[in-house]
């Protein structure tokens, strides 16, 4: 075990890359899931915060950090799970915003912070940007997802729900 | 272990119990939802409930200082010491059980943990706004669901007064407190229970009125949850829940 030889920004960038274990084509950091990585008293402190409560990603999620700062001989890690700040999909960038949009799903509207954005349903499809939506049902596939169709393109798809 | 840490211990347990038992029933629904959405609502509701339940039961046993984890908390206890809202236990029943149950739940939730936010318990304000997000979802998926049963056929009117009639007899319970409420109320930590109460009624008045449903005369209330008093229900509701960790002890997924 090696610690001094990664400085804290190091390790973070070994881990932010690291995929979402249900949509691949974003990260833990472009979620806003990584939340800090400090090093005290030889002991790597990683916090890590939830997107909803009861996400079964964060077990993969730490498991995928752990493998990797193991194959680099970091240690011992400590995964700490935080909930304050709560978690909201206005850390997701514009950037990722666009990747969850060519990946097929629609992301979040910006504000999470009024109620009445976060049941809006003027939701965009991510196909042919018709906001000519309808909700299928506010659950979906995974628990930030909602369902919605496409009436101008009759595509079904998912939405990121405004958290 | 400070008396203030073992009342904050037992209040997030009543938290937690009641969140984790709720979740518990809507999963025996997993695979019998009347459509495939519903399937997928329910247990996606379940979901946040059972991850809100960790949080809050990681909490107790935090605070307990005797070393207990989540998973002792939830596998290892009886029945007597659950101090979860006798509502969340009750059958599933039909859809419209399920949904008047739901209904209740979701906005005592949303009120209660809207007040919770103001605790001075760093760690159940933090929560209590976490868990409020996931909430607002459930509010509004129960509520249009009571308002499409209430306003809807003859047959699902009924079927929904009848849940009412069934359920109504535990709202009481939901808004009980005692001691350690008082005591903790006291030091900015608990909510205050009666501001809860008054936008719970408003708010149910308001949908009842939209699903065209009546709200029970004032009648008899069954409480008891805040001293571990349940129904019959929670027994064999636990049976099942904790089986298997009690068969295989220390047993890993």
């Amino acid at each position: 075990m090696n610690k001094t030889n990664y400085s804290e920004k190091e390790i973070y960038n070994l881990i932010a890359g690291i995929p979402d274990p249900e949509i691949p084509v974003i990260t833990i950091e472009d979620l806003g899931i990584l939340r800090e990585v400090s090093i005290k008293d030889d002991k790597i402190l990683i916090s890590i915060t939830p997107t909803y409560s009861g996400c079964p990603a964060m077990k993969a999620i730490e498991n995928d950090i752990k493998e990797i700062l193991s194959k680099h001989d970091i240690g011992p890690v400590e995964i700490k799970t935080v909930f304050s700040p709560v978690w909201t999909t206005d850390w997701i960038s514009d950037e990722a915003k666009e990747k969850l949009r060519v990946y097929g799903i629609s992301p979040p509207e910006k504000s999470s912070s009024d109620k009445n954005v976060l049941l809006n349903r003027h939701v965009y499809c991510p196909r042919c940007n018709s906001t000519n939506t309808e909700l299928i049902s506010q659950f979906g596939s995974t628990a930030c997802k909602a369902l919605y169709k496409c009436k101008d393109c009759l595509e079904p798809f998912d939405h990121f729900k405004c958290h | 272990m400070s008396e203030l840490n073992k009342n904050i211990a037992e209040y997030a347990l009543r938290i937690g119990d009641t969140s984790l038992i709720l979740g518990q029933r809507l999963a025996e629904w997993c695979g019998h939802g009347p459509i495939l959405e519903e399937d997928i609502a329910l247990t996606n509701i379940s979901l946040d409930l059972i991850g809100q339940s960790r949080a809050f039961l990681t909490y107790a046993g935090e605070k307990e200082g005797n070393g207990r984890s989540e998973d002792d908390l939830a596998f290892f206890r009886e029945a007597r010491t659950f101090k979860n809202r006798l509502m969340a236990e009750q059958p599933n029943g039909d859809y419209a059980q399920t949904m008047i149950r739901q209904l209740f739940l979701s906005v005592y939730q949303y009120y209660f943990y809207t007040e919770l936010m103001k605790s001075k318990d760093e760690t159940f304000a933090a929560l209590a706004e976490k868990s409020l997000k996931e909430v607002t979802y459930h509010v509004r998926h129960s509520s249009e669901w009571t308002i499409r049963f209430g306003d809807g056929t003859e047959e699902s009117h009924v079927r929904t007064l009848e849940a009412v009639d069934t359920l109504w007899k535990y709202t009481g319970d939901l808004f009980e407190t005692d001691q350690i409420d008082a005591d903790l109320k006291k030091a900015g930590i608990a909510v205050d229970m009666d501001v809860v109460k008054t936008s719970w009624d408003k708010k149910i008045r308001e949908i009842f009125e939209t699903a065209t449903l009546t709200i029970p005369q004032e009648g008899f209330m069954i409480g008891g949850s805040v001293a571990g008093m349940h129904t019959e229900h929670l027994g064999h509701l636990l049976a099942e829940m904790q089986v298997l960790p009690r068969s295989f002890p220390g047993v890993e997924w």
